[in-house]
């Protein structure tokens, strides 16, 4: 016992140590078909990014294959404090992708980005797109739903975002921002599950991004609001300081940052 | 020994279980004594056809028993006779036949309905109740109240000489005491046929005895039917009043034990019951027998008294004697014959004789020394004709 | 003097006799470690100088008894039909029985958010069953503790059913025919000398079942949803601790797990001394 409070008394220890020990049983799980072929080989390219960027990333990823003959891009998406962890405890990754700022912000604290690419571009990463939260509601809108304060009216269900992931924070400030409080029915773990119940039609409305209402189109309808500005996302990106190929992972932020019609096309806004 | 239990031990009738209790209250008493023969005289007691199907072959027998009788089923393992025992049970459906019981068609009837009471072969008492649950576990099924039935069970485990072991787990009972608490237990619901399938199989030989002289008494202040299924012809002849014996599904002798004892019909029997038996026809004072020889004509079998027709003809091993060379004297069997091997019996030798015919003779270990016998020596046998017995078949 | 000498060569005799093949301890206490250095891990990242503020928090508290809660109701309904359930399987010829016992294991092979899907496409506010609830009764599943159990039975009942059916056929069927003969019903038999002899399998798989639903997570947050206080199970907690505070996660992981090993051990005691 004392001996183990010795242990824990070390600061250095306390924050990366733990972040292991669990993240090697979500790697194990979320990790096949990205990271585990291994990143050594010439023109090979990892990118670790947040699950709303899943489409834009596939299609950048392909066009990208077919500039760069010989390479290949290994996408790997997951929640974005998910794919934080997964770096924290060691998976070769070139370029990390985060749905907000606060989550790169754990990577520049713990592993790091690229020193050499960070000195050209930012210490805290690339912004590179932004989202902004929509009210979704189902397409027949049973609760009849139109602005942000019918959310908070009674025996309205709205699923939200836990506020420990990026979408659960933009929610919190945009209720903060608005001076309207929802009491949600659920906490989703994702931006994904809100979305989920409001297809199902299991909930009345949900807080998601405006890229995941652009993709569901046809089984949810978007509603802007006010206040949901104030509440933008910004997506960052990085080289890791773990890249094996710091040149090819620059060229691929390049190729992000302008890709800007793909980036739009999904919904999202461009700095 | 046993026939000391069967008859001395037993100084008052009145010892039967329930005897000495008011009318109902006693083991057995299934039935109001009114209803025991039915109209139109139909005997009460076992009256039983069963057939069934089981596995390799089909069980076809026919069996009856008065009440109070005990009724053994004796034969080899696998004949059916525990499986005829599960039919009288209603544990094992009917093909064809009937089950009456004090002239009552209980054919079918549901298992938990009928009026039996069975001992299974290991008891099968439930671990997880006392000897005394498991006595008032039948009344209990049978609506008594809680009260009524542990007081039913105590009475009879009392009676068991179980007192002090009411509330013993079956596993801490003795082979002996767990049979008599099983005994108890299908007593408890008052049958009016009790069943009992192998009930010494799971005692070892030293308490056997005692447990066998235990059960006659207690059978014999049953009042109700018993069958006993025992492949143990001394079990059955001393607890069994009539002995059926099965074999590949079938009863192939029936009668009172001695009968069975003296009179075997079939190979099996006479190889429990230690004779030497012969098929043949009756020819005046002698029985030709049906197994041909080799090389001389038939064999002939002198008996006591002239006969005809087909026969059977039984002699104990102890009944034949060996000679050197061909006896003279009154012996009118006398066969050559080589020695097939020896081997001890009990305080005797038997000697296996190739024949024909095939027989075994049981000497003293003092006369096989005088005849100084080896396997494959050339030796006589004799037997007197008033040593064996002719019946027909 | 020579007595302990003796004590000593006996005791060497013993050991001579007993040893255990290494082909089965290696893998043994590879195995073990295998199970328990995880545990160990958490052990040792814990944050131990905040432990107590942690674990008394009331969101901690109020998870704990949810999940504790819903686990034993699930457990007590899972009893409720499984062991029938179990019995049917074992005991009875039905035309479709192989393909129900299939059928039973689904649950065990389908990832548990599929599951939490599944049941919300059938018992959600717009599902196939779920619809009619609402319309008729006013009842809504999904975010309520009762979900929670729903989700949690779905996945955990198989456990028990395979155990119950295992130790059924298990058992020896002559002791119900016994029974049979001394009156007793089919219901009697079962209630009276089944029950008690697979008494010792319905508490394995009741235990299999109630932890399985203790660590329920994926059905249970899709389809009850996650919300603190009502559907917010410890699994939940920790998984959404995780995204930014890994030291709370092991927290809150290490009180499940010393609660659920503390609940298993005392029952098992019980049990073992109440045989």
């Amino acid at each position: 016992m004392t001996a183990m409070r010795e242990t824990g008394s070390r600061p250095a220890l306390r924050t990366r140590g733990p972040v292991a020990v669990l993240a090697v049983a979500v790697l194990a799980l979320t990790a096949c078909g990205g990271t585990g072929s291994g990143g050594e080989a010439d023109g090979e390219l990892t990118v670790l990014a947040a699950a709303s960027l899943t489409d834009v990333f596939t299609d950048i990823a392909a066009d990208f294959e077919e500039r760069h003959p010989g390479t290949r891009v290994t996408l790997n998406f997951a929640g974005s404090g998910e794919l934080a962890q997964q770096i924290a405890s060691g998976a070769p990754a070139d370029v990390f992708a985060a749905a907000d700022t606060a989550t790169m912000e754990q990577v520049v604290e713990g592993e790091g980005l690229d020193a050499d690419w960070a000195a050209e571009h930012g210490t805290h990463g690339l912004v590179f797109a932004t989202n902004t939260l929509r009210i979704a509601v189902p397409p027949d809108n049973p609760a009849g739903i139109e602005t942000f304060a019918d959310l908070a009216a009674d025996g309205v269900q709205v699923a939200v975002c836990a506020e420990q992931v990026p979408c659960g924070a933009a929610t919190r400030t945009a209720m903060d921002a608005s001076g309207v409080e929802v009491t949600p029915v659920t906490l989703e773990e994702d931006v994904r599950a809100v979305l989920t119940k409001v297809e199902l039609g299991e909930v009345d409305a949900g807080l998601v991004y405006a890229t995941d209402v652009d993709a569901a189109r046809g089984r949810v309808e978007g509603l802007e609001f006010p206040g949901a500005e104030e509440a933008v996302n910004e997506y960052p990106i990085g080289v890791l300081a773990g890249s094996d190929d710091t040149g090819l992972a620059a060229t691929w932020v390049d190729a992000v940052v302008d890709g800007t019609d793909v980036l739009s096309d999904a919904g999202f806004g461009t700095p | 020994m046993s026939r000391d239990a069967r008859g001395s031990s037993r100084p008052d009738p009145g010892t039967g279980p329930g005897s000495d209790r008011g009318p109902g209250s006693g083991i057995g008493h299934g039935s109001d004594p009114g209803e025991g023969p039915g109209p139109g005289g139909a005997a009460s007691g076992l009256d039983a056809v069963l057939r069934a199907r089981l596995g390799g072959f089909a069980l076809d027998v026919s069996l009856t028993a008065a009440p109070g009788e005990v009724l053994a089923l004796l034969g080899p393992n696998g004949a059916g006779k525990s499986s005829a025992l599960r039919v009288l049970a209603g544990l094992v459906p009917l093909t064809g036949g009937h089950v009456r019981l004090d002239s009552r068609d209980e054919t079918t009837t549901a298992v938990e309905h009928r009026p039996i009471g069975m001992v299974f072969q290991d008891y099968l008492l439930f671990e997880h109740m006392s000897a005394l649950d498991n006595v008032a576990f039948g009344p209990r099924c049978q609506g008594a109240a809680k009260a009524e039935a542990r007081a039913r069970a105590a009475e009879l485990l009392d009676h068991m000489g179980l007192a002090e072991h009411a509330r013993t787990r079956p596993r801490h009972l003795s082979g002996g005491q767990a049979q008599r608490v099983a005994l108890a237990r299908a007593l408890a619901v008052r049958p009016r046929m009790l069943l009992l399938d192998e009930p010494m199989a799971a005692l070892d030989a030293s308490t056997r005895i005692d447990v066998r002289s235990r059960l006659r008494r207690l059978l014999e202040g049953f009042d109700g039917v018993t069958v006993l299924v025992t492949h143990d012809p001394l079990e059955a002849m001393v607890l069994a009043d009539r002995v059926a014996v099965i074999e590949s599904g079938r009863v192939v002798q029936e009668g009172v034990p001695a009968e069975v004892a003296r009179r075997p019909r079939t190979a099996y029997v006479a190889r429990l019951v230690g004779l030497n038996l012969f098929r043949g026809r009756g020819d005046g004072e002698a029985v030709v027998l049906d197994a041909r020889d080799g090389d001389g004509g038939p064999t002939r079998v002198a008996v006591r008294e002239p006969n005809e027709g087909p026969a059977l003809v039984a002699f104990p091993p102890r009944a034949v004697a060996l000679y050197p060379e061909h006896p003279h004297g009154s012996t009118r069997n006398v066969w050559r014959s080589t020695v097939d091997g020896i081997e001890r019996f009990g305080d005797q030798v038997r000697v296996h004789l190739a024949g024909p015919p095939a027989l075994v003779a049981d000497i003293t270990p003092a006369a096989l020394a005088d005849l100084g016998l080896a396997h494959g020596d050339t030796v006589w046998a004799g037997v007197k004709a008033s040593e064996v017995e002719c019946y027909p078949r | 003097m020579s007595a302990p000498a003796d004590r000593r060569a006996g005791r060497r005799t013993r050991v001579r006799a007993g040893r255990t093949p290494w082909i089965l301890v290696v893998p043994a206490v590879v195995g073990v470690l295998f199970l328990v250095l995880p545990f160990a891990g958490l052990l040792v990242r814990a944050p131990w100088s905040t432990m107590g503020a942690r674990v008394s928090d009331p969101a901690v508290l109020s998870a704990l008894w949810l999940s504790l809660s819903t686990a034993s109701v699930a457990t007590a309904v899972s009893l409720l039909f499984g062991v029938p359930l179990a019995w049917l399987l074992a005991r009875t010829r039905f035309p479709g029985r192989r393909f129900v016992r299939a059928l039973v294991t689904v649950p065990l092979v389908i990832p548990p958010v599929v599951g939490g899907v599944a049941l919300l496409l059938v018992l959600g506010r717009n599902g196939l069953v779920g619809r009619y609830l609402d319309a008729w009764f006013g009842l809504t599943l999904p975010f309520t503790p009762a979900a929670v159990v729903i989700a949690q039975v779905f996945v955990a009942m198989p456990f028990l059913v395979i155990s119950v059916e295992g130790a059924l056929r298990g058992a020896d069927r002559r002791y119900e025919e016994a029974a049979a003969t001394l009156g007793a019903s089919r219901a009697t038999v079962f209630a009276r000398v089944t029950l008690p002899m697979v008494l010792p399998g319905i508490a394995a798989g009741a235990a299999l079942c109630w932890a399985r639903a203790l660590g329920e997570f994926g059905a249970t947050i899709t389809f009850a949803g996650n919300f603190p206080g009502t559907t917010q199970t410890m699994p939940l907690a920790v998984y959404i601790a995780m995204q930014r505070d890994p030291e709370a996660a092991i927290v809150l992981s290490l009180v499940l797990l010393l609660v659920s090993l503390a609940v298993l051990g005392t029952l098992r005691e019980r049990w073992v001394h109440a045989r």
